[in-house]
Protein backbone atom coordinates (compact mmCIF):
# COMPACT_ATOMS: atom_id res chain seq x y z
CA UNK A 1 0.00 0.00 0.00
CA UNK A 2 1.17 3.50 -0.75
CA UNK A 3 1.98 5.67 2.19
CA UNK A 4 1.04 9.00 0.64
CA UNK A 5 -2.50 10.13 1.48
CA UNK A 6 -5.16 9.76 -1.22
CA UNK A 7 -6.87 12.94 -0.08
CA UNK A 8 -5.28 15.85 1.72
CA UNK A 9 -7.36 18.88 2.62
CA UNK A 10 -5.73 21.82 4.40
CA UNK A 11 -7.60 24.75 5.94
CA UNK A 12 -10.40 24.48 3.38
CA UNK A 13 -12.91 27.35 3.42
CA UNK A 14 -15.97 27.43 1.19
CA UNK A 15 -18.75 29.99 1.41
CA UNK A 16 -22.03 30.24 -0.45
CA UNK A 17 -23.13 33.84 -0.39
CA UNK A 18 -22.87 34.85 3.26
CA UNK A 19 -23.08 31.28 4.57
CA UNK A 20 -19.89 29.44 5.46
CA UNK A 21 -20.32 25.80 4.49
CA UNK A 22 -16.76 24.68 5.22
CA UNK A 23 -14.78 26.59 7.81
CA UNK A 24 -11.06 25.79 7.88
CA UNK A 25 -11.39 22.04 7.46
CA UNK A 26 -8.40 19.70 7.63
CA UNK A 27 -8.77 16.13 6.48
CA UNK A 28 -6.26 13.47 5.53
CA UNK A 29 -7.44 10.20 4.07
CA UNK A 30 -5.02 7.32 3.63
CA UNK A 31 -5.49 4.41 1.26
CA UNK A 32 -8.45 2.27 2.30
CA UNK A 33 -11.99 3.25 3.20
CA UNK A 34 -12.58 6.60 4.88
CA UNK A 35 -16.05 7.47 6.14
CA UNK A 36 -17.04 11.11 6.47
CA UNK A 37 -19.86 11.48 8.99
CA UNK A 38 -21.78 14.53 10.02
CA UNK A 39 -25.26 15.96 10.53
CA UNK A 40 -27.16 17.52 7.63
CA UNK A 41 -25.55 20.77 6.58
CA UNK A 42 -22.25 19.94 8.27
CA UNK A 43 -20.27 20.45 5.06
CA UNK A 44 -19.76 16.82 3.99
CA UNK A 45 -20.99 17.14 0.44
CA UNK A 46 -19.25 20.49 -0.10
CA UNK A 47 -15.97 18.96 1.07
CA UNK A 48 -16.34 15.90 -1.14
CA UNK A 49 -17.42 17.96 -4.15
CA UNK A 50 -14.38 20.17 -3.72
CA UNK A 51 -12.23 17.02 -3.84
CA UNK A 52 -14.06 15.95 -7.01
CA UNK A 53 -13.22 19.28 -8.66
CA UNK A 54 -16.79 20.62 -8.74
CA UNK A 55 -16.06 23.51 -6.39
CA UNK A 56 -13.16 25.90 -6.18
CA UNK A 57 -11.94 26.48 -2.61
CA UNK A 58 -12.32 30.06 -1.32
CA UNK A 59 -9.09 29.39 0.55
CA UNK A 60 -7.02 26.42 1.60
CA UNK A 61 -5.58 23.61 -0.49
CA UNK A 62 -7.02 20.32 -1.69
CA UNK A 63 -4.93 17.49 -3.13
CA UNK A 64 -6.44 14.28 -4.44
CA UNK A 65 -3.99 11.55 -5.47
CA UNK A 66 -1.44 14.36 -5.24
CA UNK A 67 -3.27 16.52 -7.81
CA UNK A 68 -5.16 19.80 -7.64
CA UNK A 69 -8.75 18.80 -8.53
CA UNK A 70 -9.46 22.05 -10.40
CA UNK A 71 -6.14 22.92 -12.06
CA UNK A 72 -5.22 19.31 -12.84
CA UNK A 73 -8.73 18.08 -13.47
CA UNK A 74 -7.91 16.43 -16.81
CA UNK A 75 -5.24 14.25 -15.20
CA UNK A 76 -7.35 13.47 -12.14
CA UNK A 77 -10.74 12.66 -13.70
CA UNK A 78 -9.80 9.32 -15.29
CA UNK A 79 -8.37 8.15 -11.95
CA UNK A 80 -11.44 8.81 -9.78
CA UNK A 81 -14.98 7.48 -9.77
CA UNK A 82 -17.85 9.66 -8.61
CA UNK A 83 -21.25 8.67 -7.29
CA UNK A 84 -23.49 11.69 -6.84
CA UNK A 85 -26.24 11.76 -4.23
CA UNK A 86 -28.84 11.61 -6.96
CA UNK A 87 -29.31 11.86 -10.71
CA UNK A 88 -26.52 11.91 -13.24
CA UNK A 89 -28.24 9.80 -15.90
CA UNK A 90 -30.21 10.74 -19.04
CA UNK A 91 -33.85 10.23 -18.11
CA UNK A 92 -34.46 8.28 -21.33
CA UNK A 93 -31.38 6.03 -21.05
CA UNK A 94 -31.51 2.40 -20.00
CA UNK A 95 -29.32 1.24 -17.12
CA UNK A 96 -27.05 -0.96 -19.23
CA UNK A 97 -26.85 1.67 -21.96
CA UNK A 98 -25.69 4.38 -19.56
CA UNK A 99 -23.24 2.07 -17.83
CA UNK A 100 -21.78 0.97 -21.16
CA UNK A 101 -21.46 4.59 -22.14
CA UNK A 102 -19.50 5.56 -19.03
CA UNK A 103 -17.37 2.42 -19.46
CA UNK A 104 -16.63 3.55 -23.01
CA UNK A 105 -15.16 6.82 -21.76
CA UNK A 106 -12.42 4.82 -20.01
CA UNK A 107 -9.44 2.93 -21.41
CA UNK A 108 -9.71 -0.30 -19.38
CA UNK A 109 -13.25 -0.54 -17.99
CA UNK A 110 -14.70 -3.42 -15.98
CA UNK A 111 -16.81 -6.08 -17.65
CA UNK A 112 -20.14 -4.25 -17.81
CA UNK A 113 -22.24 -7.42 -17.95
CA UNK A 114 -20.65 -8.83 -14.79
CA UNK A 115 -21.11 -5.55 -12.93
CA UNK A 116 -24.77 -5.36 -13.97
CA UNK A 117 -25.35 -8.89 -12.75
CA UNK A 118 -23.47 -8.31 -9.51
CA UNK A 119 -25.54 -5.23 -8.62
CA UNK A 120 -28.83 -6.86 -9.61
CA UNK A 121 -29.46 -4.45 -12.47
CA UNK A 122 -30.03 -7.22 -15.01
CA UNK A 123 -33.78 -7.14 -14.43
CA UNK A 124 -34.00 -3.48 -15.49
CA UNK A 125 -34.09 -4.61 -19.12
CA UNK A 126 -35.39 -1.92 -21.43
CA UNK A 127 -36.72 0.30 -18.65
CA UNK A 128 -35.61 3.90 -18.93
CA UNK A 129 -33.80 5.54 -16.00
CA UNK A 130 -36.73 7.70 -14.91
CA UNK A 131 -38.87 4.56 -14.43
CA UNK A 132 -36.31 2.65 -12.35
CA UNK A 133 -36.91 2.33 -8.60
CA UNK A 134 -34.89 4.54 -6.28
CA UNK A 135 -32.76 1.58 -5.29
CA UNK A 136 -32.02 0.66 -8.89
CA UNK A 137 -31.04 4.25 -9.64
CA UNK A 138 -28.68 4.24 -6.66
CA UNK A 139 -27.03 0.99 -7.74
CA UNK A 140 -26.60 2.27 -11.26
CA UNK A 141 -24.89 5.39 -9.92
CA UNK A 142 -22.59 3.16 -7.86
CA UNK A 143 -21.80 1.02 -10.90
CA UNK A 144 -20.99 4.16 -12.91
CA UNK A 145 -18.53 5.23 -10.20
CA UNK A 146 -16.53 2.00 -10.31
CA UNK A 147 -16.78 0.89 -13.94
CA UNK A 148 -13.72 2.89 -15.08
CA UNK A 149 -11.42 0.98 -12.66
CA UNK A 150 -10.48 4.09 -10.68
CA UNK A 151 -7.89 4.33 -7.90
CA UNK A 152 -10.22 6.34 -5.72
CA UNK A 153 -14.02 6.30 -5.51
CA UNK A 154 -16.21 9.00 -3.94
CA UNK A 155 -19.55 7.70 -2.71
CA UNK A 156 -21.98 10.33 -1.45
CA UNK A 157 -24.52 8.55 0.77
CA UNK A 158 -24.47 5.38 -1.34
CA UNK A 159 -27.07 3.45 0.65
CA UNK A 160 -29.54 6.22 1.51
CA UNK A 161 -33.01 4.77 1.05
CA UNK A 162 -31.85 1.29 0.03
CA UNK A 163 -33.54 -1.89 1.24
CA UNK A 164 -31.43 -4.22 3.43
CA UNK A 165 -30.47 -6.54 0.56
CA UNK A 166 -29.30 -3.71 -1.66
CA UNK A 167 -27.44 -2.22 1.28
CA UNK A 168 -25.58 -5.49 1.83
CA UNK A 169 -24.75 -5.71 -1.87
CA UNK A 170 -23.31 -2.20 -1.75
CA UNK A 171 -21.28 -3.00 1.37
CA UNK A 172 -19.93 -6.18 -0.21
CA UNK A 173 -18.83 -4.24 -3.27
CA UNK A 174 -17.09 -1.61 -1.14
CA UNK A 175 -15.26 -4.40 0.72
CA UNK A 176 -14.16 -5.97 -2.56
CA UNK A 177 -12.96 -2.61 -3.83
CA UNK A 178 -10.91 -2.18 -0.69
CA UNK A 179 -9.46 -5.69 -0.96
CA UNK A 180 -8.43 -5.00 -4.55
CA UNK A 181 -6.66 -1.79 -3.56
CA UNK A 182 -9.25 0.83 -4.50
CA UNK A 183 -9.57 3.63 -1.96
CA UNK A 184 -13.02 4.87 -1.02
CA UNK A 185 -14.25 8.15 0.45
CA UNK A 186 -17.74 7.58 1.75
CA UNK A 187 -20.17 10.06 3.24
CA UNK A 188 -22.97 8.54 5.22
CA UNK A 189 -25.59 9.12 7.88
CA UNK A 190 -25.50 5.47 8.91
CA UNK A 191 -23.15 4.76 11.80
CA UNK A 192 -23.32 1.01 11.29
CA UNK A 193 -22.18 1.56 7.72
CA UNK A 194 -19.11 3.43 8.90
CA UNK A 195 -18.40 0.80 11.58
CA UNK A 196 -18.75 -2.00 9.05
CA UNK A 197 -16.73 -0.53 6.22
CA UNK A 198 -14.37 2.19 7.31
CA UNK A 199 -10.70 1.97 8.17
CA UNK A 200 -10.90 5.58 9.29
CA UNK A 201 -13.71 7.91 10.27
CA UNK A 202 -13.86 11.69 10.24
CA UNK A 203 -16.77 13.41 11.95
CA UNK A 204 -17.60 16.82 10.51
CA UNK A 205 -19.76 19.43 12.18
CA UNK A 206 -20.28 23.09 11.29
CA UNK A 207 -17.70 22.89 8.53
CA UNK A 208 -14.85 21.42 10.57
CA UNK A 209 -13.54 17.97 11.45
CA UNK A 210 -14.32 17.53 15.15
CA UNK A 211 -13.06 13.96 15.57
CA UNK A 212 -11.13 11.44 13.54
CA UNK A 213 -9.64 8.02 14.00
CA UNK A 214 -10.49 4.37 13.50
CA UNK A 215 -14.02 3.37 14.51
CA UNK A 216 -12.51 1.51 17.52
CA UNK A 217 -10.52 4.53 18.64
CA UNK A 218 -13.53 6.78 18.43
CA UNK A 219 -15.72 4.32 20.34
CA UNK A 220 -13.14 3.85 23.05
CA UNK A 221 -12.40 7.51 23.51
CA UNK A 222 -13.65 8.53 26.97
CA UNK A 223 -16.83 6.53 26.71
CA UNK A 224 -17.77 4.24 29.59
CA UNK A 225 -19.25 0.89 28.86
CA UNK A 226 -21.55 -1.42 30.75
CA UNK A 227 -21.72 -5.14 31.56
CA UNK A 228 -24.95 -6.60 32.90
CA UNK A 229 -25.74 -10.05 34.21
CA UNK A 230 -28.49 -11.70 36.14
CA UNK A 231 -28.02 -14.28 38.87
CA UNK A 232 -29.16 -15.14 42.41
CA UNK A 233 -30.42 -12.10 44.31
CA UNK A 234 -28.28 -10.79 47.14
CA UNK A 235 -24.78 -11.60 45.89
CA UNK A 236 -21.87 -9.93 47.69
CA UNK A 237 -21.30 -6.93 45.45
CA UNK A 238 -18.46 -5.72 47.70
CA UNK A 239 -16.51 -8.89 47.03
CA UNK A 240 -17.10 -8.51 43.29
CA UNK A 241 -15.92 -4.92 43.43
CA UNK A 242 -12.64 -6.03 45.06
CA UNK A 243 -12.01 -8.43 42.18
CA UNK A 244 -12.54 -5.67 39.61
CA UNK A 245 -10.06 -2.97 38.50
CA UNK A 246 -10.11 0.17 40.59
CA UNK A 247 -12.02 2.41 38.18
CA UNK A 248 -15.03 0.11 37.93
CA UNK A 249 -18.29 0.27 39.81
CA UNK A 250 -20.76 -2.54 40.50
CA UNK A 251 -24.31 -2.58 41.82
CA UNK A 252 -27.40 -4.76 42.17
CA UNK A 253 -30.00 -2.63 40.45
CA UNK A 254 -33.05 -4.81 41.14
CA UNK A 255 -32.93 -8.14 42.97
CA UNK A 256 -30.83 -10.46 40.84
CA UNK A 257 -29.90 -7.85 38.21
CA UNK A 258 -26.30 -6.69 38.41
CA UNK A 259 -24.48 -3.96 36.55
CA UNK A 260 -20.76 -3.34 36.19
CA UNK A 261 -19.67 0.01 34.71
CA UNK A 262 -16.13 0.67 33.52
CA UNK A 263 -13.75 -0.13 30.72
CA UNK A 264 -15.33 -3.28 29.33
CA UNK A 265 -12.78 -5.49 27.63
CA UNK A 266 -12.17 -9.26 27.43
CA UNK A 267 -10.18 -9.14 30.68
CA UNK A 268 -13.06 -7.58 32.58
CA UNK A 269 -15.49 -10.16 31.22
CA UNK A 270 -13.12 -12.95 32.34
CA UNK A 271 -12.82 -11.38 35.80
CA UNK A 272 -16.58 -11.25 36.26
CA UNK A 273 -17.18 -14.82 35.06
CA UNK A 274 -14.36 -16.26 37.18
CA UNK A 275 -15.70 -14.41 40.23
CA UNK A 276 -19.08 -16.00 39.49
CA UNK A 277 -17.43 -19.42 39.19
CA UNK A 278 -15.68 -19.01 42.54
CA UNK A 279 -18.95 -18.09 44.17
CA UNK A 280 -21.00 -20.83 42.57
CA UNK A 281 -23.10 -18.34 40.64
CA UNK A 282 -24.54 -19.25 37.28
CA UNK A 283 -24.74 -15.88 35.51
CA UNK A 284 -27.46 -16.12 32.94
CA UNK A 285 -28.02 -13.38 30.45
CA UNK A 286 -24.65 -11.71 30.47
CA UNK A 287 -24.75 -8.70 28.18
CA UNK A 288 -22.13 -6.19 27.21
CA UNK A 289 -23.10 -2.70 26.10
CA UNK A 290 -20.24 -1.03 24.40
CA UNK A 291 -20.64 2.47 23.09
CA UNK A 292 -21.35 2.52 19.42
CA UNK A 293 -20.18 5.04 16.90
CA UNK A 294 -23.69 6.43 17.06
CA UNK A 295 -23.32 7.22 20.78
CA UNK A 296 -20.02 8.93 20.07
CA UNK A 297 -21.52 10.83 17.16
CA UNK A 298 -24.47 12.08 19.20
CA UNK A 299 -22.19 12.97 22.10
CA UNK A 300 -20.02 15.08 19.79
CA UNK A 301 -22.63 16.69 17.58
CA UNK A 302 -25.48 17.04 20.05
CA UNK A 303 -28.94 15.61 19.93
CA UNK A 304 -30.96 18.54 18.66
CA UNK A 305 -32.47 18.14 15.21
CA UNK A 306 -30.70 19.77 12.29
CA UNK A 307 -32.41 21.30 9.34
CA UNK B 1 -22.01 -13.99 -5.45
CA UNK B 2 -18.24 -14.18 -5.51
CA UNK B 3 -15.97 -12.12 -7.66
CA UNK B 4 -12.45 -13.13 -8.61
CA UNK B 5 -9.82 -11.29 -6.54
CA UNK B 6 -8.28 -8.44 -8.44
CA UNK B 7 -11.39 -7.78 -10.53
CA UNK B 8 -11.53 -4.19 -9.30
CA UNK B 9 -7.78 -3.59 -9.15
CA UNK B 10 -7.22 -0.02 -10.35
CA UNK B 11 -6.38 0.39 -14.01
CA UNK B 12 -7.44 3.95 -14.74
CA UNK B 13 -7.24 5.74 -18.03
CA UNK B 14 -9.29 7.84 -20.41
CA UNK B 15 -10.44 6.47 -23.74
CA UNK B 16 -8.96 8.26 -26.79
CA UNK B 17 -10.60 11.67 -27.19
CA UNK B 18 -12.17 11.08 -30.64
CA UNK B 19 -13.74 7.87 -29.37
CA UNK B 20 -15.15 9.63 -26.28
CA UNK B 21 -16.66 12.42 -28.39
CA UNK B 22 -18.02 9.95 -30.93
CA UNK B 23 -19.67 7.81 -28.25
CA UNK B 24 -21.09 10.86 -26.52
CA UNK B 25 -22.52 12.17 -29.80
CA UNK B 26 -24.03 8.76 -30.59
CA UNK B 27 -25.67 8.56 -27.15
CA UNK B 28 -27.09 12.09 -27.40
CA UNK B 29 -28.46 11.35 -30.87
CA UNK B 30 -30.10 8.14 -29.62
CA UNK B 31 -31.66 9.99 -26.68
CA UNK B 32 -33.12 12.55 -29.09
CA UNK B 33 -34.46 10.02 -31.57
CA UNK B 34 -36.05 8.05 -28.71
CA UNK B 35 -37.84 11.07 -27.29
CA UNK B 36 -41.37 11.43 -28.65
CA UNK B 37 -41.71 15.15 -27.97
CA UNK B 38 -38.39 15.85 -29.64
CA UNK B 39 -39.38 13.84 -32.71
CA UNK B 40 -42.65 15.72 -32.91
CA UNK B 41 -40.73 18.98 -32.95
CA UNK B 42 -37.89 18.03 -35.27
CA UNK B 43 -39.52 15.60 -37.70
CA UNK B 44 -43.30 15.50 -37.52
CA UNK B 45 -44.11 19.23 -37.47
CA UNK B 46 -41.73 20.28 -40.30
CA UNK B 47 -42.84 17.36 -42.47
CA UNK B 48 -46.53 17.98 -41.82
CA UNK B 49 -46.19 21.69 -42.56
CA UNK B 50 -44.42 20.90 -45.81
CA UNK B 51 -47.02 18.37 -46.91
CA UNK B 52 -50.03 20.39 -45.74
CA UNK B 53 -49.06 23.81 -47.08
CA UNK B 54 -47.33 22.33 -50.11
CA UNK B 55 -50.41 20.47 -51.32
CA UNK B 56 -53.22 22.74 -50.15
CA UNK B 57 -53.27 26.43 -51.09
CA UNK B 58 -53.80 27.98 -47.65
CA UNK B 59 -51.25 30.77 -47.60
CA UNK B 60 -50.54 32.90 -50.68
CA UNK B 61 -46.87 32.17 -51.28
CA UNK B 62 -46.49 34.31 -54.40
CA UNK B 63 -45.69 33.22 -57.91
CA UNK B 64 -44.58 29.65 -58.70
CA UNK B 65 -45.38 26.34 -56.99
CA UNK B 66 -45.98 26.66 -53.23
CA UNK B 67 -43.41 23.97 -52.49
CA UNK B 68 -40.61 26.07 -54.01
CA UNK B 69 -41.41 28.74 -51.42
CA UNK B 70 -42.08 26.33 -48.56
CA UNK B 71 -39.18 23.89 -48.81
CA UNK B 72 -36.44 26.44 -47.92
CA UNK B 73 -38.55 27.79 -45.05
CA UNK B 74 -39.20 24.32 -43.65
CA UNK B 75 -35.48 23.49 -43.89
CA UNK B 76 -34.79 26.61 -41.82
CA UNK B 77 -37.47 25.49 -39.36
CA UNK B 78 -35.84 22.06 -39.13
CA UNK B 79 -32.49 23.64 -38.22
CA UNK B 80 -34.16 25.79 -35.58
CA UNK B 81 -36.12 22.86 -34.13
CA UNK B 82 -32.97 20.81 -33.59
CA UNK B 83 -30.25 23.35 -32.85
CA UNK B 84 -32.40 25.68 -30.76
CA UNK B 85 -35.59 24.17 -29.39
CA UNK B 86 -34.54 20.54 -29.09
CA UNK B 87 -31.06 21.26 -27.82
CA UNK B 88 -32.28 23.84 -25.31
CA UNK B 89 -34.90 21.51 -23.83
CA UNK B 90 -32.64 18.44 -23.73
CA UNK B 91 -29.67 20.32 -22.26
CA UNK B 92 -31.90 22.10 -19.74
CA UNK B 93 -33.12 18.78 -18.38
CA UNK B 94 -29.64 17.25 -18.47
CA UNK B 95 -28.51 20.12 -16.30
CA UNK B 96 -31.48 19.71 -13.99
CA UNK B 97 -30.99 15.94 -13.57
CA UNK B 98 -27.25 16.17 -12.90
CA UNK B 99 -26.21 14.57 -16.20
CA UNK B 100 -23.94 17.48 -17.06
CA UNK B 101 -22.54 17.40 -13.54
CA UNK B 102 -21.83 13.68 -13.63
CA UNK B 103 -20.21 13.88 -17.06
CA UNK B 104 -18.07 16.77 -15.83
CA UNK B 105 -16.23 14.35 -13.51
CA UNK B 106 -15.82 11.74 -16.26
CA UNK B 107 -12.72 11.67 -18.48
CA UNK B 108 -14.66 13.54 -21.20
CA UNK B 109 -13.62 17.23 -21.06
CA UNK B 110 -16.35 19.86 -21.06
CA UNK B 111 -15.44 21.12 -24.50
CA UNK B 112 -15.61 17.51 -25.68
CA UNK B 113 -19.17 17.29 -24.38
CA UNK B 114 -20.06 20.48 -26.26
CA UNK B 115 -18.39 19.14 -29.42
CA UNK B 116 -20.43 15.94 -29.07
CA UNK B 117 -23.63 17.95 -28.70
CA UNK B 118 -22.81 19.88 -31.86
CA UNK B 119 -22.03 16.66 -33.71
CA UNK B 120 -25.31 15.16 -32.55
CA UNK B 121 -27.21 18.24 -33.75
CA UNK B 122 -25.49 18.04 -37.15
CA UNK B 123 -26.27 14.34 -37.53
CA UNK B 124 -29.92 15.00 -36.71
CA UNK B 125 -30.03 17.86 -39.20
CA UNK B 126 -28.60 15.68 -41.97
CA UNK B 127 -31.39 13.16 -41.33
CA UNK B 128 -33.97 15.97 -41.32
CA UNK B 129 -32.65 17.53 -44.54
CA UNK B 130 -32.66 14.13 -46.28
CA UNK B 131 -36.24 13.41 -45.22
CA UNK B 132 -37.57 16.88 -46.06
CA UNK B 133 -35.76 16.92 -49.41
CA UNK B 134 -37.33 13.61 -50.40
CA UNK B 135 -40.80 14.82 -49.34
CA UNK B 136 -40.36 18.17 -51.12
CA UNK B 137 -39.13 16.50 -54.32
CA UNK B 138 -42.16 14.22 -54.21
CA UNK B 139 -44.31 17.37 -54.03
CA UNK B 140 -42.64 18.70 -57.16
CA UNK B 141 -39.88 20.84 -55.68
CA UNK B 142 -37.24 22.08 -58.12
CA UNK B 143 -34.31 23.51 -56.14
CA UNK B 144 -31.72 25.86 -57.70
CA UNK B 145 -28.49 27.49 -56.66
CA UNK B 146 -25.09 26.62 -55.30
CA UNK B 147 -25.06 23.79 -52.71
CA UNK B 148 -22.07 25.45 -50.99
CA UNK B 149 -24.19 28.52 -50.17
CA UNK B 150 -26.86 26.24 -48.76
CA UNK B 151 -24.37 24.34 -46.55
CA UNK B 152 -22.85 27.59 -45.32
CA UNK B 153 -26.29 28.96 -44.43
CA UNK B 154 -27.22 25.75 -42.59
CA UNK B 155 -23.95 25.69 -40.63
CA UNK B 156 -24.09 29.36 -39.61
CA UNK B 157 -27.79 28.97 -38.77
CA UNK B 158 -26.93 25.97 -36.59
CA UNK B 159 -24.22 27.96 -34.80
CA UNK B 160 -26.60 30.88 -34.20
CA UNK B 161 -29.43 28.70 -32.89
CA UNK B 162 -27.10 26.51 -30.79
CA UNK B 163 -25.68 29.56 -29.03
CA UNK B 164 -29.18 30.83 -28.20
CA UNK B 165 -30.41 27.38 -27.17
CA UNK B 166 -27.46 26.71 -24.88
CA UNK B 167 -27.73 30.21 -23.42
CA UNK B 168 -31.32 29.45 -22.46
CA UNK B 169 -30.56 25.93 -21.17
CA UNK B 170 -27.58 27.08 -19.12
CA UNK B 171 -29.27 29.98 -17.37
CA UNK B 172 -32.99 29.21 -16.93
CA UNK B 173 -34.70 26.47 -14.97
CA UNK B 174 -35.51 23.37 -17.01
CA UNK B 175 -39.27 24.00 -16.90
CA UNK B 176 -38.81 27.63 -17.95
CA UNK B 177 -36.57 26.50 -20.81
CA UNK B 178 -39.18 23.97 -21.91
CA UNK B 179 -41.93 26.60 -21.99
CA UNK B 180 -39.84 29.40 -23.48
CA UNK B 181 -38.20 27.24 -26.16
CA UNK B 182 -41.58 25.99 -27.37
CA UNK B 183 -43.06 29.48 -27.33
CA UNK B 184 -40.15 30.90 -29.31
CA UNK B 185 -40.46 28.02 -31.78
CA UNK B 186 -44.12 28.83 -32.34
CA UNK B 187 -43.60 32.61 -32.64
CA UNK B 188 -40.70 32.26 -35.05
CA UNK B 189 -42.59 29.66 -37.06
CA UNK B 190 -45.25 32.29 -37.73
CA UNK B 191 -43.16 35.46 -37.79
CA UNK B 192 -39.90 34.23 -39.29
CA UNK B 193 -40.80 33.80 -42.94
CA UNK B 194 -41.08 30.02 -42.66
CA UNK B 195 -44.57 29.48 -44.08
CA UNK B 196 -45.89 33.05 -44.11
CA UNK B 197 -43.95 35.40 -46.41
CA UNK B 198 -42.52 38.36 -44.47
CA UNK B 199 -44.11 40.82 -46.92
CA UNK B 200 -47.51 39.94 -45.44
CA UNK B 201 -46.47 41.89 -42.30
CA UNK B 202 -46.59 45.72 -41.96
CA UNK B 203 -43.38 47.29 -43.26
CA UNK B 204 -42.16 48.42 -39.79
CA UNK B 205 -42.55 44.88 -38.45
CA UNK B 206 -40.84 43.46 -41.55
CA UNK B 207 -37.62 45.38 -40.78
CA UNK B 208 -37.47 43.97 -37.27
CA UNK B 209 -38.56 40.44 -38.20
CA UNK B 210 -36.00 40.37 -41.01
CA UNK B 211 -33.20 40.58 -38.45
CA UNK B 212 -34.28 37.39 -36.61
CA UNK B 213 -32.01 34.41 -37.20
CA UNK B 214 -34.90 32.32 -38.52
CA UNK B 215 -35.81 35.03 -41.05
CA UNK B 216 -32.20 35.38 -42.19
CA UNK B 217 -31.91 31.61 -42.59
CA UNK B 218 -35.22 31.13 -44.41
CA UNK B 219 -34.66 34.20 -46.58
CA UNK B 220 -31.12 33.15 -47.44
CA UNK B 221 -32.15 29.58 -48.27
CA UNK B 222 -35.04 30.85 -50.34
CA UNK B 223 -32.96 33.31 -52.34
CA UNK B 224 -30.56 30.50 -53.25
CA UNK B 225 -32.88 27.50 -53.60
CA UNK B 226 -35.91 29.28 -55.11
CA UNK B 227 -34.31 32.10 -57.06
CA UNK B 228 -30.85 30.68 -57.73
CA UNK B 229 -29.16 33.77 -56.28
CA UNK B 230 -25.43 33.90 -55.45
CA UNK B 231 -23.96 33.90 -51.96
CA UNK B 232 -26.52 35.73 -49.71
CA UNK B 233 -23.99 37.81 -47.79
CA UNK B 234 -26.56 39.93 -45.96
CA UNK B 235 -28.31 36.92 -44.45
CA UNK B 236 -25.00 35.19 -43.68
CA UNK B 237 -23.90 38.38 -41.91
CA UNK B 238 -27.03 38.46 -39.74
CA UNK B 239 -26.56 34.79 -38.83
CA UNK B 240 -22.87 35.34 -38.05
CA UNK B 241 -23.70 38.16 -35.64
CA UNK B 242 -26.30 36.01 -33.87
CA UNK B 243 -23.82 33.12 -33.72
CA UNK B 244 -21.04 35.21 -32.19
CA UNK B 245 -23.31 36.95 -29.69
CA UNK B 246 -25.21 33.78 -28.75
CA UNK B 247 -22.18 31.53 -28.34
CA UNK B 248 -20.21 34.17 -26.44
CA UNK B 249 -23.12 34.79 -24.06
CA UNK B 250 -23.64 31.04 -23.59
CA UNK B 251 -19.92 30.55 -22.94
CA UNK B 252 -19.90 33.30 -20.33
CA UNK B 253 -23.20 32.59 -18.57
CA UNK B 254 -23.72 28.82 -18.88
CA UNK B 255 -24.05 27.18 -15.46
CA UNK B 256 -23.36 23.46 -15.30
CA UNK B 257 -25.46 22.81 -12.18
Amino acid sequence: MRSEPVVQVRSLVKRYGGKTAVDGLDLTAQAGVTAVLGPNGAGKTTTVETCEGYRRPDSGTVRVLGLDPVAQSAALRPRIGVMLQSGGVYSGARADEMLRHVAGLHAHPLDVGALIERLGLGSCGRTSYRRLSGGQQQRLALAMAVVGRPELVFLDEPTAGLDPQARRATWDLVRDLRTDGVSVILTTHYMDEAEQLADAVAIIDAGRVIAEGTPEELCRGGAENTLRFTGRPGLDVGSLLKALPADCSAAELTPGAYRVVGKVDPQLLATVTSWCAQHGVMPDRISVERHTLEDVFLELTGKELRS
Amino acid sequence: MTTAPGTYAPKPGAAPLPRMIGRQAALETRMLLRNGEQLLLTVVIPTLLLVLFGSVDIVDTGAGPAVDFLAPGVLALAVMSTAFTGQAIATGFERRYGVLKRLASSPLPRWGLMAAKTLSVLVTEVLQVLLLTVVALALGWSPHGDPLSVVLLLVLGTAAFSGLGLLMAGTLKAEATLAAANLVFLLLLVGGGVIVPLDRFPSGAQDVLGLLPISALSDGLRSVLQHGAGMPWGDLGVLAVWAVVGLAAAGALFRWE
